[in-house]
């Protein structure tokens, strides 16, 4: 157990640079365009002689006009700004962790730093699952805190811009969420474990297989294979669906490392207003996506898939 | 005590060529073997069999282990350094001993950081940012700190300056080796390893063609310097190899008397390296 803490620290050392400085950033650029429209709306605002803080249009009178309905939608909108900044992290994570698992088994057979992992008394079976579970676990959870923290800040940012218009928007930001917002982040990595696995699997699979270009073998393969069935399709000799293959299969091994795809398994999402829609995307209700089998099919082959990534850890013979 | 590696009829083939060839040997405990071979002989496959980095066909145990089946526990007593360089890049001082120091059961970190102390090395410093000679003594100072029964060396100098070869070596002999531990050396440098040897293994087209202990190998084989005068008495006693030097013949014997020999000159122990070059002629012709 200790060793298997460390070799994922081994991993996080080695990936700073995309699991903590990729959402860092991209949470920063993030912040400061927000900032940049914010002083764009102050001086626009300016320029044509529009003051929020004065006349009728009093945004404090209106926070004490809001109906029940209304607030709810208004802290449903807030809540929103909240999972905007992940959702932004969250794709970039996508890209992190893709990248990651293509190179997790591939980089160190090419410059044979193999060779040093594999005189420590570390079975491979745990070098490649602290792999996946670095991929799976410790990098959403870095987006998550760092999505979180990011949507608090903005937050305080458009409170603080309104604050400076006289308007009292403390009330208005305990319409929002916070808590609720971070746990369902928080909640929802399990279900991004799961649903991820089979793409952490194969890109794994091809990075500890490939002699050479696992992002080729990776994408062009199942692609490959897919025009084939188009092909075949084409000439009417094969009843395999074109759209099953490209959705079940393509979509499922290589894009899946991209955040809230499990949705596509659940049903009812929307609503007729913003907190509807929200609490359709809930933590509670998306777990729903837990009965669907697709899912754990994908489970079963990325388990597959792995193993087969261990096998070839173990026996790959080419630094 | 009961040898360190047990071979016996080790084969292994690439797609075109025989790598080992029903290979037998035994390593005792206590003893430093060097491995010497010409490029593509077969040692690099040796070692990777017996660290269970390839799969062979034959019997093979190391300290009682299968390397095939049971490699992660062998590992616990093996260390390895093969060739220079093969350090993660991106990886600090600091964090390889405290990886290292977490991960083997057997490193002890203040021996380590006692290594370290005589060195220019940094906590905070990089692999990439260390020449080739800073990165083996890192290496080597992770590899002392871990009471292992057996060290296998692939190339350990293989691109160092003379500086950093002899330390090597000295430091290898002094704070590490004892009549408990195992060393297992390849190198091309024969001339460096010459006098820390105890056993000596010549490897050729996959096959062992010389297994001998120092000893031995120095009442085998016997070098004479002849005077012109007497060179055509010694080629009938069929030398190995001969050489001319200042106007003389040097000739080499395998396994002729010693006091036949004499008869003919000044007679002395070879070198290995003389000893490799006799011995391997033809190789790549």
């Amino acid at each position: 157990m200790k060793t298997f803490l460390w070799l994922i620290k081994r991993e996080f050392w080695e990936h700073r640079g995309g699991f903590l400085r990729a959402p860092v950033i991209t949470a920063a650029i993030f912040l400061v365009l927000n900032l940049m429209g914010i002083v764009t709306g102050e001086v626009m605002g300016r320029q044509m002689g529009f003051h929020l803080g004065m006349g009728s249009n009093n945004l404090h009178l209106l926070t004490r006009d809001l109906d029940q309905q209304s607030m709810e939608a208004v802290g449903a909108g807030l809540d929103l700004v909240m999972y905007s900044s992940t959702m932004i992290i969250g794709i970039v994570l996508g890209f992190v962790v893709f990248f990651y698992c293509l190179g997790a088994l591939y980089d160190d057979r090419r410059d044979r730093s193999i060779l040093f992992w594999k005189s420590l008394p570390v079975s491979d079976t745990a070098t490649v699952l602290s792999k996946v579970v670095s991929a799976t676990v410790v990098a959403p959870l870095i987006a998550v805190i760092v999505g979180a923290l990011t949507g608090i800040v903005m937050l305080l940012m458009f409170a603080i811009t309104l604050s400076l218009h006289g308007v009292s928007v403390w009330h208005l930001l305990g319409l929002s969420h916070p808590l609720q917002v971070i746990a369902n982040l928080v909640g929802s990595i399990p279900l991004y474990v799961l649903w991820a696995l089979p793409t952490v699997g194969w890109l794994m699979l091809c990075s500890a297989w490939a002699r050479s270009k696992p992002f080729l073998w990776a994408v062009a393969l199942p692609v490959g294979v897919g025009i084939v069935i188009g092909w075949f399709n084409l000439l009417g000799t094969l009843n395999i669906s074109n759209d099953w293959y490209w959705r079940g299969v393509v979509a499922r091994i290589l894009g899946s490392v991209f955040p809230g795809g499990w949705f596509s398994e659940v049903s009812g999402i929307g609503g007729d207003n913003p907190a509807q829609v929200l609490s359709s995307l809930s933590v509670m209700h998306s777990y729903s996506a837990m009965g669907s089998m697709d899912l754990w099919i994908g489970v079963v082959a990325a388990i597959a898939m792995l193993a087969g990534a261990i096998w070839f850890r173990r026996w790959r013979d080419d630094s | 005590m009961s040898a360190v590696i047990t071979a016996s009829g080790l084969g292994k083939r690439y797609k075109s060529t025989v790598a080992l060839d029903n290979v037998s040997f035994q390593v005792e405990p206590g003893r430093i073997v060097g491995l010497i071979g010409p490029n593509g002989a077969g040692k690099t496959t040796a070692l990777k069999a017996i660290l269970g980095l390839t799969d062979f066909t034959g019997e093979l145990s190391v300290l009682g282990f299968d390397p095939r089946k049971q490699r992660d526990k062998l590992m616990g007593e093996v260390c390895f350094i093969a060739d220079v360089a093969v350090l993660p890049r991106w990886i600090r001082v600091r964090e390889v001993v405290d990886f290292v120091a977490h991960v083997h059961p057997r490193f002890d970190r203040t021996k380590c950081e006692a290594f370290l102390a005589r060195t220019k090395l940094q906590p905070e410093q990089r692999v990439r940012q260390m020449s080739k000679g800073m990165i083996v003594q890192l290496h080597l100072a992770l590899v002392m700190a871990i009471d292992a029964k057996l060290l296998i060396l692939d190339e350990p100098t293989l691109g160092l300056d003379i500086l950093y070869r002899k330390q090597f070596y000295q430091n290898l002999l002094e704070d590490y080796f004892d009549e408990n531990k195992t060393i297992i050396v390849t190198t091309h440098q024969v001339e460096e390893v010459e006098h820390i040897l105890t056993d000596l293994m010549f490897i050729r087209d996959g096959r062992i063609v010389l297994d001998a202990d120092m000893d031995a190998v120095g009442e085998r084989y016997i070098e004479v310097m002849v005077n012109a005068d007497r060179a055509e008495a010694a080629r009938a006693l069929k030398p190995l190899d001969e050489r001319q030097v200042f106007g003389k013949s040097i000739f080499l014997f395998d396994g002729v008397g010693r006091a036949q020999l004499e008869a003919l000159g000044e007679t002395r122990r070879p070198s290995i390296s003389d000893l490799f070059v006799a011995t391997m002629k033809g190789t790549y012709a």
